[in-house]
């Protein structure tokens, strides 16, 4: 059953994922960023940084709270996307495109499949 | 990753309701539980108002130091003190100066406790006829209400205002707003108040608010708290705003939240807020921790309220730990988050003494990191009352 988010996939605590041979692609998912609110801060782990499967790496604060972003999946960081950093609305405008936060080498891309799709992810949202 | 609910709040459920809740909910706001109530955090507004203000905390709180915005704050108590006696009853539990309060004034104060400690800071109006009107934290109402209830004698009474909801409208345009409604909300100067008929409904208003602002907090019965808020927010340059906006509008003004920034552990005089003693009390200290706090103010507090700028961009919440420069402790923040209109993180806290003045390099330590800071002036935002 082919979607336009076939090869993405989410995470309960809504990040998404895409996968380009053995390297993921990570951010916050749209449903995240409008829960957030306008982003006013974001951190973003060290390249080369070792992280296990859910560990927090990652923090974005709004005017009224801050929260950790988890690394869906083990690996080691590889590129982080500076430009939210910067200017964090980015994230609030294209989380799911322009505003990643960090490219990461899996340690096992089997993982990946094992992550929710679009359609199980929705049904998720819908059971919040 | 998602967590809305205010820092710190320990609400008990099933949550409370204001007379608002579906005005909020249609309006497209955000509910949160705060101090046992659902209310509205922020708002994802549509139709017209969604034109005036696209939503959420920054732009609600933009708005309303730009315009106007509408405010929600029925969960807070209010209640009327009457009798005779009832300013010298009041006078045995707070510091201010409430037998020198004139009718159609109101003024900031606090209980306090037997240790110089706040119990809550709250607001009295003298409405005239023997009467003063109260105001006091949502969180704190029921202890209050208690205690000075258990404190005045036989011939004063405590009236609780249950029925009431309580409006603030804040924001460089709400006078010419609320003037629009009723000419005589003009005239009222700054921490006045007066009974003033708006869009038909009586209510009991007073200049005054919690944003640094200029505007009104209005006192409307439960019943008619929907058609005065839609009337308000008829005009466009109003929308409502949550209390994640009240919460970062406060913070900038240099406000404190009680519970976050004073408690039963802090004083007036570690808070900075000794103005509230009123002269004439000062000669006999006979309120509640009276003699700790003249002690205090002689000896000098130990530690003491300030206003504290991280550089950078990453707050710095409540409860991070404030290091000097030479590695010891210096204190903790109170309250902390990024400032829309300062487009920075402030905080405020307090620090020890020595420490205290302003442009004192401090460290604060978030997520492990100590972060360079700055002790600075309160407030962030230069408050913009009427006169």
């Amino acid at each position: 059953m082919a979607s336009k988010n076939a090869d993405k996939r989410y995470t309960k605590d809504h990040e998404w994922v895409t996968l380009d041979g053995d390297i993921a692609t990570v951010g916050i998912t749209d449903h995240a960023q409008e829960q957030l609110g306008e982003l006013v801060f974001v951190e973003l782990p060290a390249a080369e940084r070792e992280v296990a499967s859910g560990e927090a790496c990652a923090v974005v604060e709004s005017v009224k709270a801050a929260s950790d972003v988890y690394a869906p999946l083990a690996g080691k960081i590889v590129e982080t996307n500076d430009t939210i950093v910067e200017d964090p609305s980015i994230v609030n405008s294209d989380a799911e495109g322009e505003g990643w936060f960090f490219r990461m080498e899996l340690d096992n891309t089997d993982e990946f499949d094992a992550l929710m799709d679009q359609d199980a992810y929705d049904e998720y949202l819908e059971s919040l | 990753m998602i967590e809305n609910a205010l820092p710190d709040d320990p609400t008990p459920t099933p949550l409370k309701t204001t007379p608002l809740d579906a005005w909020h909910r249609r309006l497209g706001a955000r509910m949160v539980p705060f101090a046992g109530y659902a209310m509205p955090v922020q708002y994802d507004f549509g139709g017209d108002l969604a034109m005036r203000c696209k939503g959420g905390v920054m732009a609600e709180h933009l708005h309303t130091r730009a315009a106007a915005g509408l405010f929600d704050v029925s969960h807070m108590g209010q209640a009327k003190l009457l009798g005779a006696t009832a300013a010298a009853a009041l006078e045995r539990l707070v510091p201010g100066d409430i037998l020198g309060l004139k009718p159609g004034r109101q003024r900031y104060t606090l209980l306090t406790n037997e240790a110089g400690g706040i119990k809550d800071d709250l607001m009295v109006a003298n409405l005239g006829n023997e009467a003063l009107f109260l105001v006091v934290n949502a969180s704190r109402k029921d202890d209050d209400f208690t205690h000075i209830a258990a404190s005045i004698p036989s011939a004063v009474t405590l009236e609780l205002q249950e029925d009431r909801a309580l409006l603030a409208l804040q924001g460089p345009e709400a006078a010419n707003v609320l003037s629009a409604l009723a000419p005589e909300a003009a005239q009222l100067r700054f921490m006045a108040v007066a009974p003033l008929t708006i869009a038909g409904i009586p209510c009991l208003v007073s200049r005054s608010g919690y944003t640094g602002e200029d505007g009104y907090e209005i006192s409307v019965p439960a019943a008619d708290a929907e058609a005065l808020a839609d009337a308000i927010i008829a005009n466009p340059a109003v929308v409502p705003a949550g209390l994640g906006a009240r919460d970062s509008l406060r913070l900038e003004a240099g406000l404190c939240l009680y519970g976050n920034d004073i408690d039963e552990l802090t004083t007036p005089v570690e808070a900075g807020l000794t103005w509230v003693i009123g002269k004439r009390r000062k000669m006999e200290w006979d309120f509640p921790g009276g003699l700790a706090i003249r002690d205090q103010l002689d000896n000098g507090a130990h530690r003491k309220r300030v206003g504290i700028r991280p550089d950078g961009r990453a707050p710095a919440r409540a409860h991070t730990e404030i290091v000097a420069d030479d590695g010891t402790d210096a204190g903790s923040i109170t309250s902390g988050g990024f400032g829309p209109t300062v487009n920075a993180p402030i905080a405020m806290g307090y620090v020890r003494k020595d420490l205290a003045a302003d442009g004192t390099p401090v460290h604060v330590i978030v997520r492990g990191k100590p972060l360079p800071a700055v002790v600075a002036p309160l407030p962030f935002v230069p408050h913009r009352y009427a006169t």
